[in-house]
């Protein structure tokens, strides 16, 4: 009722149900104008946010390789390169890239391995932290999942089943069993419910480990946590004093 | 409540939230409506970008309003609505990142929210920023107000929480099926059902009253 407010589409026309149409060329320059408009618009956002917005995943995969690494305080990012783990700056994120995590006085704790296949719904990306002289996985973190949300999501809102990950060891091989029926450590009860995604967990972190840990140098012999020069990251974790 | 609205301004705003509420009336908007709220906290995050975009692209459609030619409006709509959407895409992502990764994809759909186009199309096209602008604050009020009961409900059922507090203890067993698909479409239902029981009663209670008034005058 209220909507016949100023029926006037075109004032300046005057005659409107026997207008002439406009010229094709007129109306491609307007829609033309109009997503150039916008497109400064995006622009322009994108610009004011991409700072923030890579600042907040730094933090938060920053967060995440301390969280699967018990005790350690300083990281770098490590490549494969010629069969050898070389330490990267931490903006050149690639697939073939894992986190070395070391202790106050800068000795090798253990990796944080990333890792991803298929879950339920999507992709789950998840991070874990590895000991290579226990043959241990000490912490296991989500990074990304559209798991269900009330079921596939427990992967990392049960905290019993993250705690499963918290000191787990990997050989023979990671293995899910049903709720209740674990017998040996290396075995992870999967969630009811969500049988599907606690498989999916626990491989990716075989797939992982047995692409990742014949390629890991000897114990003893990682790459040391070198003084880091980047003036880039913010601060905190990244550089380390003498 | 809607006596009380005298000027134009206030009848707007007022309509989007009880008489033509745009999900319990029009029931428009039904995809955001049900995939996002099954928390509530997701919903206010969905009912705060939707506004957002409501009031901006109304308002700019008001402006342009005759500048826009009739065969492509439709496109420009779309143009200004999704310039919004991306703003408030890239606005959610850098400030409050556990949000926009909880309503993931639903962000850039509200591109294709059909309230929102709808309103483009139905007013604010046709009247000016003033009332545009008032209009789409009442509809994405509304909006919210759906959004955040349906979503309040199956929070509380599904997990037992309401924007996170714990309600019922750890004897509570959440009624898992609220907070999947299903429980969506049982809680929208539900709710559709009262309020058209409402609206109902309304119209009967208007009617005794208009038939009393009529027996009154004629005495």
């Amino acid at each position: 009722m209220s909507d016949i407010i100023g029926s006037d589409r075109d004032p300046s026309g005057g005659d409107p149900p026997k207008q002439d149409e406009p010229k094709s060329t007129r109306l491609v320059m307007i829609l033309a104008l109009a997503g150039l408009i916008s497109g400064i618009g995006i622009v322009g956002i994108f610009e004011v946010t991409l700072e923030t917005i890579t600042a907040n995943k730094a933090r938060e995969l920053r967060a995440a390789v301390f969280k699967v690494l018990p005790g350690v305080t300083q990281m770098q990012q490590l490549a494969q390169e010629n069969n050898q783990l070389i330490p990267v700056q931490e903006d050149e994120a690639s697939d073939n890239t894992i986190y070395g995590g070391y202790d106050e006085e800068q000795n090798f704790v253990g990796y944080a391995i990333p890792g991803e296949g298929p879950g339920f719904q999507d992709t789950i990306k998840l991070l874990y932290g590895y000991l290579p002289d226990s043959k241990k996985v000490v912490g296991m973190e989500v990074l990304e999942s559209r798991e269900t949300p009330g079921l596939g999501d427990k992967i990392y809102k049960d905290l019993v089943f993250v705690g499963a990950f918290a000191d787990l060891p990997i050989e023979p091989i990671i293995e899910v069993v049903k709720k209740g029926r674990k017998v040996s450590d290396n075995q992870v009860d999967a969630i009811t419910g969500a049988t599907i995604s606690s498989r999916a967990v626990v491989s990716i972190i075989n797939e992982s480990n047995s692409s990742w840990l014949e390629n890991l140098p000897a114990v003893g012999s990682e790459p040391v946590m070198q003084i880091s020069t980047d003036n880039n990251s913010e601060g905190e974790n990244a550089t380390t004093r003498q | 409540m809607l006596l009380l609205g005298n000027s134009e301004d206030y009848e707007e705003f007022n309509k989007g939230i009880w008489r033509d509420n745009p999900v319990f009336v029009q029931v428009l908007g039904m995809c955001p409506m049900l995939a996002v709220t099954n928390s509530a906290i997701n919903a206010v995050a969905m009912g705060g970008a939707t506004l957002f975009v409501l009031v901006g692209s109304s308002f700019l459609v008001s402006i342009f309003k005759n500048l826009i030619p009739k065969q492509i409006r439709i496109s420009c709509f779309i143009i200004i609505i999704a310039t919004f959407v991306t703003i408030a895409d890239y606005t959610l992502l850098a400030l409050v990142p556990a949000v926009h990764k909880e309503l993931g994809a639903f962000i850039p759909l509200i591109v294709a929210n059909c309230m929102i186009l709808g309103r483009q199309e139905a007013f604010a096209s046709k009247s000016t920023p003033r009332l545009a602008v008032m209009d789409a604050l009442g509809m994405s009020t509304g909006f919210m107000i759906a959004l955040l009961s349906l979503g309040s409900i199956r929070e509380i059922f599904g997990t037992g929480t309401l924007f996170g507090v714990e309600l019922f203890g750890p004897a509570w067993e959440p009624w898992v099926i609220m907070i999947l698909p299903p429980g969506g479409f049982l809680t929208l239902g539900l709710i559709l059902l009262f309020f058209n029981w409402m609206t109902q009663r309304k119209a009967m209670f208007l009617e005794q009253v208009a038939e009393a008034e009529v027996e009154g005058s004629s005495q």
